[in-house]
């Protein structure tokens, strides 16, 4: 077992959250209340890391932050390492790879509250911050919660990207499903079993919290 | 509700935060081909012991390895299985010096238990077996990143296999994910490193041969010290050549130069 590579993968798996869901809750509502042109594109933008195959986004992030290309030799003259084969590298791939599965369940939550609601809230003088902090984020919180649990647990399970952008770095860039690939290529089973089967639990566990939570916790509506 | 909110950020900035501060003491980082995988492992073992220092190996197709280090992996020396990819580098200005050859690996074709192939050093079973179309897969690595994937094709080609063989080949992105798919039963067999067919729990997966040495270019092995190394890497890079390295490279099936 390769406590390291777990250790990567858990706060890649944070880090991505910590990054992607104030963004996914600001888009999200957007997406949700406004009305505006060209909102099927951006919702299409939205989806497509969902269905591009890993090594197309890491193609792209290699090209544009490689110590080759221009935007590369600038950023590491500014942060002084590089982008690709190192942490944040991965944390930017990661985080946009989970782009929609942010974004999408926030959405369909601040969806589901109705618009008498919000209308009822504001005709009695609530502020729109007071809206927005005291009816509709306790209103949209599972769906909130669940964003958050699928995009770690699609963090930890994230091969492709992981192996392209950030190489197989110990303690930098090797994840635990990178671990598991490095270990089968030295013939060592034992471990990548091992691995593959921790994994296999936490990706149960996640999901049967999901579960849970949504059912406990589910939207009470008016 | 602030308090612990602000918890789990502080939480979640120290996980952030933990791989970035142990890349600050972390021990140089060697890039090596797949083939190496075990000798270089026990000759960093034994380096350790003797010197009291630690490095830490990535092991990958040498045409991975390459690309990575252009695109600014941190990798502080580089073990290369040919010699033109030490050669592209360093013409990039990315190396210290030319580099030397550390060991000259060998091509095996190999069959794992229970598979229809015969293994002999001209491939004559392979060729009963192509001719009988029971070959359904054979494994080699990709000769477009890999060293060894090249010394196959030119095998191939020169026993005239290459052609009928061609829509049957596997191709491992590196020579141990084609020593995977020989040793496994998942194809009749392929061709293979030496070295790892040496490696503890392969050899009694099947029989081998060792293909002569004139079917193919040398395998020149090539290692090269990179820009970034430091002292801890070039005293690795001077311990590969010294007489307890090369004696373990020569048990692990490589020919060693000098």
């Amino acid at each position: 077992m390769d406590w390291t590579a777990l250790r990567v993968s858990l706060a890649l798996g944070a880090g991505t959250i910590a990054i992607l869901l104030p963004f996914g809750i600001w888009f999200g509502r957007l997406l949700a209340v406004r009305q505006f042109r060209g909102k099927l594109l951006v919702e299409a933008l939205v989806t497509v890391p969902l269905v591009l195959p890993p090594t197309v986004l890491g193609f792209y992030l290699l090209v544009t932050f490689g110590a080759r290309s221009p935007l590369g030799e600038a950023f590491q003259a500014i942060a002084g390492r590089s982008l690709p084969f190192t942490f944040e590298g991965l944390l930017l791939a990661s985080a946009i790879a989970n782009i929609p599965f942010v974004v999408q369940p926030i959405q369909r939550g601040f969806e589901a509250i109705p618009a008498d609601v919000r209308d009822a809230a504001a005709c009695c003088g609530l502020t729109p911050w007071q809206r927005f902090l005291r009816i509709e984020l306790p209103l949209a919180w599972p769906s909130i919660l669940t964003a958050a649990i699928l995009t770690f647990a699609h963090t930890l399970g994230e091969f492709g990207v992981v192996l392209m952008v950030g190489g197989n770095l110990p303690g930098e860039t090797r994840t635990l499903s990178v671990a598991i690939y490095d270990r089968m290529q030295a013939f060592d089973d034992r471990s990548a079993g091992v691995m593959a089967a921790t994994l296999l639990v936490i990706a149960v566990a996640t999901l049967t919290a999901t579960t849970a939570l949504s059912r406990r916790v589910g939207p009470r509506r008016g | 509700m602030s308090k612990p909110s602000l918890d789990w950020f502080l939480a979640i900035w120290m996980l952030i935060g933990m791989p970035s501060a142990l890349a600050a003491q972390r021990p140089p980082t060697i890039a090596a081909a797949a083939n190496l995988n075990f000798a270089l492992t026990e000759i960093a073992k034994q380096f350790e012991q003797a010197q009291g220092t630690r490095v830490e190996l990535v092991f990958g197709a040498s045409g991975t390895l390459t690309r990575q280090i252009q695109d600014g992996a941190p990798f502080e020396m580089f073990l290369a299985a040919d010699e033109e990819f030490p050669a592209r580098l360093s013409a990039a200005g990315l190396t210290r010096d030319a580099g030397v050859v550390y060991a000259v690996g060998r091509l095996v074709i190999f069959a794992p238990k229970g598979s229809p192939l015969t293994v002999d050093q001209r491939l004559d079973g392979l060729a009963q077996l192509v001719k009988t179309g029971k070959v359904n897969r054979f494994a080699i690595a990709n000769p477009e990143v890999a060293p060894y994937g090249r010394a196959a094709e030119a095998v191939l080609r020169k026993r005239g296999l290459w052609d009928a063989l061609r829509s049957n080949l596997v191709l491992g992105d590196s020579i141990t994910q084609a020593a995977q798919f020989a040793t496994t039963g998942n194809a009749v067999g392929g061709l293979i490193a030496y070295s790892l067919v040496l490696s503890p729990g392969i050899a009694e997966r099947g029989s081998y041969a060792v293909i002569p040495d004139a079917d193919y270019p040398p395998l020149r092995q090539r290692m090269v010290l990179l820009k970034p190394a430091g002292a801890v890497a070039a005293q690795f890079y001077a311990y590969l050549q010294g007489d307890s390295a090369r004696a373990i490279l020569r048990k692990h099936g490589f020919a060693v130069p000098g």
